[in-house]
């Protein structure tokens, strides 16, 4: 295996659809048509929603119109301008040792030996790995093999802790199984309301909206965000109050006899003992705690309760808090009441953020977790799965620490001396990141695989050059829980190599045989996650090209897979869904006079995540060229800030200095700065949330003042 | 640590969950007078209106004191405080020994000394809300003694429930305590509208079987009558202790009263001069004294108050000092009573100091929060007053548009690149989206699209 680089697979069959034929878009962008060179039918390399688009052998994008999440020929500025990842200069072509171009051989081994080295001083968990969202299932799975077999460390974690990890634990809490939405995303064109918790998907996700209802929708967010400001209503609660917000909209349910009785009463367990934790928050009360007037809430709840068809969603505005768990759970309770979940065409769902954030969560790359959504704790996974692996279920690893808690021990006494990082960049995204920072800096090894040199990268000892997207063929489970085929249409630049065989060659120096082939690990994830909650055993490529996508639960080859889930049942061992009390505490951090607002964080429509790949495309460095901090005209007066100034954002972890943009859209009491840039999250509080582990991206407290 | 809370309304539950949320250990009795578990009383307007079930006010479930090892005794008044042997003695011959203990005895209805007043109702506790109702349901009009917040909510809730009702107060204004003048006609006038007859100004005399007399003789006719004259601390146990009682029982910034080992929280509780009536500081109390106890470190520095009516159709928040006048303080208002609408802000030194909104307003939520945190008010205050008054008008009419406008946000698409477009031979909005990509998001830019096209093929003289 040493030195030859595997067979590449011929790009798989053309096209099923034509590209946007109802828009002429292929024509208008030059697209080449041809047997010969015909586009190659795959998907986004951004967000959850995991649009269809093929590619050209020109590289030209255009959408699909055969995959539901954008039938309607949808993409964003993102999507359209994704063939420029594939060209774009700054592409990493070398493994880089020590900051200096090496062989694969030489780099492969040097790590080895450096591993081997630090496990036999130190043990295996002074080995870390590090894993991603945008991961494909089969890299998730296969990262989780390598921490468990190979290198016998039980620390590994990835970067969806900081996405989906409140919303996956309450779900479970509830409903037994963390399905983002557990039904088609087609289903919501059907609800007469649609509440929209803590998300900005006209930013996010721009084609999502066009599956919104036009009429009734009502978004709540602490900024009039282009998805609130079209909304019928917008609810603007202060940063960090949004479970007491769900709280009270539940309180004015039960109040207005709004209650869905006999569902709650033959589908769903536990009301009582949260009926009687509601009377500790009245409306008024909600109302000095959130700032959203009484009547407004009122209009919400009525309407919620009066459409044939409802649907609550939450995003990472509502999540990302050191209580991100029992806020979903207070909407999943709200859900619950009003008779939603498990209902042909309402229902409670979670928005995805990342493009694999569904299967990322899966497969076995958190934690806690073995591959078909198991537990790690579970003695009847472990057996199955070390059966898979052939190996002893005693050798298995236990849990192991979580995202922040794995990179606050970096290089600790007690914590990991060496770090695998694959498809992620923590020292833009993680938060207090400086410290982040400074702990990678601590460690004996670090080992980034990445495309381009990220934040991250530029740290490592070792840098593995990986291909991306359109270079490779894997499967993505997109935010409906539908496991999409992401089909490889260019050939990557010569010496770069997947993730998978950059696995697969380190597992090789250690005596492991791992496939590399993308079809052969999926077919071993579909034997490894058999029986589990997440089962893709019936799952293959084929099925997935041919039926444009198939849902999980698919048990067995014939199995058509499951499009929603609840209908019959919830995946509780009495298939009733748990009402859980939760009560609303403040934030972590509260303002005070020396910090007298709150920072949130966010995404704008030009990038995606930590920047890595979008700040290096022209167009959309261009529409959003560097980090900003957005506070409203009153605050502004009172700082004496104008637009285009240079202030200077002071939080108890760090400062930043960034350019002010003046908008009404804020509450005065608060201020945001996008995080695709180095520098939002120096400020963010790293305080987790107790069940999922998720820190306190959304709120902090910060003071800001002109730099003079 | 033996504790012992004298009191099972808002401030003992509120305090006894507290405590246990911080230490699972400490040995936990409370001794309730009234016979249910806890309730909130603040709901109990609303069960009088009948938007709230009597069953939702419930704070605690009885199995919530067997889960969480707490003592529970409901229906058992305590008659006396054994400093000496720290103990403290019940009606029913309880002894219970204390190494802490905690007054959150309350307050009680004032009845007013007037002949037949036993015919009336007082609306304070859950059991009086009952009667009320039960008496409600065979009246055919109501009296309701007392214009402040209470006798409001109930007029109004009686009056949801289809009873005239008279509402009867001693001052010049209702709710004088929490409004101006003004505000207080304005209230008057929206509960007009609402069923609801005001009479201010007026003393009841005696309370006949056919109505309320007032002082000068005239006859109110009511065959249900209930009192909201507002309530006095309960303080006796506490007085006949030996502990310091003025109005209330005298604490210090860690709710201990004048013996290290009791403490007092509530409404019969004095902190720097003032007892609350409300119960938002009772449970800010009830966090103070719950972390004094189990050993942490919080000072207890006096509420902010904010008032909230809960009255249907009745929108009105009071907060603050609302009297103020030019004279003393920065006053921005707004009356329009044909509207019911009434809003004023009281601003000293740049912070909101009091603040009135009366008819419903997105404002409050803001206001509220201004005045509790005492930030600076902002200097636009009219935008205070109308949130979304200094909002941007949004140019959407095509002509208006300059050509840096961005149409499209999910592809970046100006008007001039949609114009240049245009002018390349683009004619409807497929064509522009297939030369610009706008429309081609989220696509709720189609009809700006559409609308530009169309203006555009109007100005050159194309059909569109």
């Amino acid at each position: 295996m040493r030195g030859v680089t595997p067979p590449v697979k011929p790009p798989v069959t053309a096209p099923s659809t034509s590209p946007a034929i109802s828009l002429g878009i292929g024509l208008a962008t030059g697209l080449a048509v041809g047997p010969a060179t015909g586009p190659v039918a795959t998907h986004c390399p951004y967000c959850a929603l995991q649009c269809g688009m093929t590619i050209g052998a020109d590289l030209s994008i255009a959408p699909r119109t055969d995959i539901p999440a954008n039938a309607a020929g949808a993409l964003c500025q993102k999507g359209w301008t994704a063939a420029e990842l594939l060209t774009n200069g700054e592409r990493l072509t070398t493994p880089l040792l020590y900051g200096r171009p090496a062989s694969w051989e030489r780099a492969l081994d040097h790590v080895a030996a450096r591993l081997s080295a630090i496990r036999a001083e130190h043990g295996p968990d002074a080995v870390a790995v590090f894993g991603g969202g945008g991961l494909t299932n089969e890299k998730a799975y296969q990262l989780g093999k390598l921490a468990r077999v190979v290198l016998g460390t039980s620390q590994i974690d990835y970067n969806g802790r900081f996405c989906m990890s409140s919303a996956a634990a309450a779900s479970i809490r509830a409903f037994g199984m963390d399905r983002g939405l557990p039904f088609p995303i087609t289903d919501l064109a059907e609800a007469d309301v649609v509440l929209l918790a803590g998300a900005n998907v006209a930013e996010t996700m721009p084609p999502f909206v066009r599956h919104l209802p036009a009429e009734r929708l009502i978004v709540v967010d602490p900024r009039r965000t282009p998805t609130a400001r079209p909304a019928w209503l917008h609810l603007q609660p202060a940063p960090g109050t949004d479970l007491a917000l769900a709280l009270g909209l539940l309180h004015l349910a039960v109040a207005e006899g709004l209650v869905d009785e006999p569902y709650v009463a033959e589908r769903t367990a536990g009301f009582d003992e949260v009926r009687t934790s509601l009377a500790s928050w009245w409306p008024e009360r909600i109302e000095r705690i959130t700032g959203v007037p009484v009547p407004r809430m009122r209009q919400a709840v009525r309407a919620l309760a009066a459409a044939r068809r409802a649907v609550v969603l939450t995003g990472r505005g509502a999540e990302q808090h050191a209580k991100g768990t029992d806020t979903v759970t207070a909407y999943i309770n709200l859900a619950l009441a009003l008779g939603l979940p498990g209902r042909h065409g309402s229902g409670y769902g979670c928005l995805t953020g990342q493009g694999n954030g569904q299967g990322g969560r899966e497969h076995g790359q958190k934690a806690d977790q073995l591959p078909g959504y198991r537990s790690i704790d579970d003695p009847a996974a472990r057996e199955h799965v070390a059966a898979v692996w052939g190996v002893d279920p005693g050798d298995l690893p236990g849990a192991g620490r979580s995202a922040y808690e794995l990179l606050d021990a970096l290089g600790t006494p007690a914590g990991p001396r060496a770090l695998l990082v694959f498809g992620s960049n923590p020292v833009v995204s993680a938060p207090r990141s400086a410290h982040v920072t400074g702990r990678l800096g601590a460690l004996d090894l670090l080992v980034v695989a990445d495309v381009v040199l990220s934040e991250t990268a530029a740290l490592a000892e070792v840098v593995f050059p990986v291909t991306q997207w359109a270079e490779e063929t894997g499967t993505m489970t997109n935010l409906e829980g539908r496991v999409l085929l992401r089909r490889r249409a260019v050939a990557p630049p010569p010496d770069v190599r997947t993730d998978l065989e950059v696995v697969q060659g380190l597992a090789a120096r250690f005596g492991h045989r791992f496939a590399a082939d993308p079809r052969e690990v999926f077919d071993e994830l579909r034997r490894a996650g058999a029986g589990g909650p997440a089962d893709y055993s019936g799952i293959t490529y084929e099925r997935i090209e041919e039926e444009k996508g198939v849902f999980w639960p698919c048990p067995a080859p014939g199995h058509p897979g499951t499009p929603r889930p609840f209908l019959d049942g919830f995946a509780t061992p009495d298939g009733r869904a748990r009402f859980v009390p939760v009560e609303h505490r403040p934030p972590a951090e509260e303002t005070d006079d020396d910090y007298p607002v709150h920072l949130t964080t966010g995404r704008v429509l030009a990038h995606y995540q930590s920047g890595a790949q979008t700040r290096r495309i022209g167009p959309l460095a261009e529409a959003v060229p560097e980090p900003y901090v957005e506070l409203h005209p009153d605050l502004a007066e009172q700082l004496g800030i104008v637009a285009g100034d240079l202030v200077r954002v002071r939080g108890r972890r760090g400062e930043e200095q960034v350019v002010a943009r003046i908008s009404d859209a804020i509450r005065r009491d608060t201020v945001f700065m996008p995080f695709h840039w180095e520098g939002a999250n120096r400020l963010t509080n790293p305080a987790l949330d107790p069940t999922s582990r998720m820190p306190e991206f959304k709120v902090c407290a910060v003071r800001v003042e002109r730099v003079t | 640590m033996r504790l012992v809370v004298v009191g099972n309304g808002m401030a003992g539950s509120r305090l006894v969950s507290e405590v246990r949320a911080r230490d699972p250990r400490i040995d936990v009795t409370v001794l309730g007078a009234e016979t249910c578990p806890p309730y909130n009383r603040v709901l109990l307007s609303n069960v009088l209106a009948g938007n709230t079930r009597p069953e939702q006010v419930r704070l605690l479930d009885p199995s919530w004191y067997g889960t969480h090892r707490v003592r529970a005794v409901f229906g058992s008044p305590v008659e006396l405080i054994d400093r000496d042997t720290r103990t403290v003695l019940t009606a029913d011959g309880r002894r219970e020994p204390y190494d802490v203990l905690v007054l959150a005895t309350g307050s009680e209805a004032v009845v007013p000394p007037i002949p037949g007043v036993e015919r009336a109702i007082p609306f304070r506790t859950l059991g009086d809300c009952r009667r009320i109702l039960a008496a409600a349901e065979r009246s055919r009009r109501a009296v309701v003694i007392g214009g402040g917040l209470l006798g409001v909510e109930a007029a109004r809730g009686l009056a949801g429930r289809g009873l005239p009702v008279t509402l009867l107060h001693l001052a010049g204004h209702l709710m004088e305590r929490q409004l101006d003048v003004e505000a207080g006609e304005v209230l008057g006038e929206t509960l007009a509208g609402l069923g609801v007859e005001t009479r201010t100004g007026v003393a009841a005399e005696a309370v006949l079987e056919e109505g309320v007399r007032l002082a000068g003789g005239e006859l109110v006719e009511g065959d249900l009558v209930v009192l909201a004259c507002g309530v006095r601390p309960v303080t006796g146990l506490a007085a006949d202790a030996g502990l310091e009682v003025r109005r209330g029982v005298v604490v210090d910034d860690e709710l201990r009263t004048d013996d290290p080992a009791i403490f007092a929280i509530g409404e019969c509780a004095e902190h720097d001069g003032t007892v609350y009536g409300l119960v938002a500081p009772a449970w800010e109390q009830a966090a103070v004294a719950a972390a004094v106890i189990t050993g942490g470190k919080l000072l207890y520095r006096g509420s902010r108050l904010v008032t909230r009516l809960k009255a249907t159709s009745v929108e009105l928040a009071a907060m603050g000092e609302t009297q103020l006048t030019e004279e003393h303080a920065e006053v921005v208002r707004f009356s329009h009573r044909a509207r019911g609408t009434y809003r004023k802000l009281v601003i000293r030194d740049g912070r909101l100091v009091g603040a009135i909104l009366l008819g419903e307003s997105d404002a409050v939520g803001t206001l509220t929060q201004l005045f509790d945190r005492g930030g600076p008010v902002p200097g636009d205050r009219a935008g205070l007053l109308f949130p979304g008054l200094s909002a941007a008008p949004v140019a959407d009419s095509p002509t208006l548009m300059p050509d840096a406008a961005k149409v499209c946000q999910c592809n970046n698409v100006t008007k001039g690149e949609i114009r240049a477009c245009w002018e390349a031979g683009a004619r409807d909005v497929p064509g522009i989206a297939a030369g610009t990509r706008a429309t081609t998001g989220c696509g709720s830019c189609r009809d700006a699209v559409a609308g530009l096209v169309g203006w555009l093929c109007e100005q050159e003289g194309v059909p569109a």
